[in-house]
């Protein structure tokens, strides 16, 4: 298969995970559980491991990958933009992150 | 999957290990540095130096003693000799170790000093080694297998690779009959629901329920703030965001069958499959426990670039993280990076794990081995009095 800038779980999961460092500009998302792929616009540099909005999200909004949820947002993400701990906190150890 | 012969050397209580080393026992941090001569003078045996064992009580002592005396036990252990400040501790742990069938010396500081000790230590570890290399490898089952498994310093790169690559190993280990052992309690939350759900009955999930229950009751009772800790600085620049993030990437390494029994700290399976054991998720401690339990070979998954190692217990280290396999690669025993650029998929990936197992428990020193990484980690349950 073709190689691709992000790769998802699951369908359905609210973000994707930069297989490289990824430069602002249209990327690839590859998901594991399929041969689909979709195609967005990356906001901002995002490094290799660290995850990008596949959809916009609200604030207080419950993250999903894995199929799960991963943590809440406490700012709006749009598609494109990097999601972390400047946007993204840990609802069962709300302390932790 | 490679059909090839696995090799092992056959204990006399039948266990199956897949080294053959002769350890130096420490009852206590008194008697490390007579521990470290006798290794010293006796290259080629290995001392298990630590920091604790004096006015332990109660539940703490029992797991301390059953971590030195498991260690000692482990069937990748051919002989050991047990040294105490004082005789009674001493022969509790010699005793432990010698229901196991195996070769114990004992020797107590108390009266004697450390250079006659250490001299007369020396003289059994000599004889001891040279009986030991008597022992010969001979076919064995993969059934007859204990793997353990965890992750470290990991990253996102951990659950999307080197994690589901282990749990192809697991699933395979488990299909021939073999055991498993996996831990790291507080790395379930968020997932323990996939947990609860994969345990086979309802004795298990009862058990499993409560030894989360516990570890989290003792996390809420610190009121403590976790920023940093959990998930590590590490994990954080890995991008890893949550304790739930990192606990769904930690379950990705289980594989598919179901958990057959929830075992105490450092207890050793009666059940083939899939066992959980209520660890920390601290690395050389988890690790340290699970020898303790009988592991012989530990599968060991890192992103940013966990370098740990145990005396005994060879660790396999693979990490999917490419900039980690390159940076660190005398750490790496097995990259998978591959995984991330869609070169080949899990199958192929697990196939390869499963090759290098092998080749580990037939002889291949592993990265830690070779770099000499020993991290021997005792777990405390509270402080001594």
């Amino acid at each position: 298969m073709d190689s691709a800038d992000f790769l998802a779980h699951r369908h359905g999961d609210d973000v994707a995970v930069a297989v490289r460092d990824i430069s602002p500009g249209p990327v690839v998302v590859a998901y594991l559980d399929s041969d689909d792929r979709v195609t967005l616009t990356a906001l901002e540099p995002i490094a290799l491991g660290h995850k990008v909005a596949v959809r916009d999200l609200d604030s207080d909004f419950d993250v999903t990958e894995y199929g799960a949820c991963i943590g809440r947002t406490y700012k709006p993400v749009r598609k494109g933009e990097a999601v972390h701990i400047h946007n993204l906190r840990s609802v069962r150890w709300p302390r932790s992150s | 999957m490679a059909t090839k012969q696995l090799t092992g050397y056959r204990r006399p209580d039948g266990r199956v290990g897949v080294r053959n080393h002769v350890i130096i026992v420490p009852v206590d941090d008194l008697s490390n540095a007579a521990a470290e001569g006798v290794a010293r003078l006796v290259p080629g045996t290995i001392s298990l130096s630590h920091p604790y064992g004096r006015l332990q009580f109660g539940p703490d002592l029992e797991l301390t003693f059953r971590t030195l005396i498991g260690t000692g036990a482990n069937p990748n252990v051919a002989a050991a000799v047990v040294i105490g400040i004082e005789p009674r501790w001493t022969d509790r742990i010699a005793d432990g170790i010698a229901e196991a069938g195996k070769p114990v010396a004992r020797i107590a500081i108390e009266g004697r000093g450390d250079f006659r000790t250490i001299a007369e230590a020396a003289r059994q570890a000599a004889m001891l080694l040279q009986d030991a290399s008597e022992c010969r490898r001979e076919p064995i089952e993969r059934s007859e297998l204990i793997l353990s498994i965890k992750c470290g310093e990991s990253d996102t790169t951990s659950g999307l690779g080197s994690n589901p690559t282990v749990s192809q190993v697991v699933d395979r280990h488990v299909a021939a009959g073999g055991t498993v052992i996996f831990g790291e309690t507080t790395e379930m939350t968020g997932g323990e629901h996939v947990i609860l759900e994969r345990c086979i009955n309802e004795t298990v999930r009862q058990k499993f329920q409560r030894a989360f229950d516990e570890y989290a009751e003792l996390i809420a009772s610190k009121d403590a703030n976790l920023m940093g800790s959990q998930p590590t600085q590490g994990n954080i620049r890995g991008g890893l965001s949550t304790i739930e993030e990192k606990a769904m990437g930690n379950i990705a390494k289980t594989g598919s069958v179901p958990i057959v029994d929830v075992l105490d700290l450092a207890e050793r399976p009666v059940r083939a499959g899939l066992n959980f054991m209520g660890t920390s998720s601290a690395a050389a401690e988890t690790i340290t426990l699970m020898a303790a339990a009988g592991a012989v070979v530990h599968l060991f998954t890192t992103g940013q670039g966990n370098i740990v190692g145990h005396p005994i217990e060879p660790v396999i280290k693979l990490t999917a993280n490419p900039v980690t396999a390159r940076e660190m690669s005398e750490h790496v025993d097995l990259d998978v990076s591959g995984l991330l650029r869609l070169e080949f998929g899990l199958t192929e990936a697990g196939d390869r794990l499963m090759a290098m197992t092998d080749r580990v428990v037939n002889g291949r020193l592993t990265a830690a081995e070779v770099v000499g990484h020993r991290e021997f980690v005792l777990t405390r349950l509270y402080r001594s009095a």
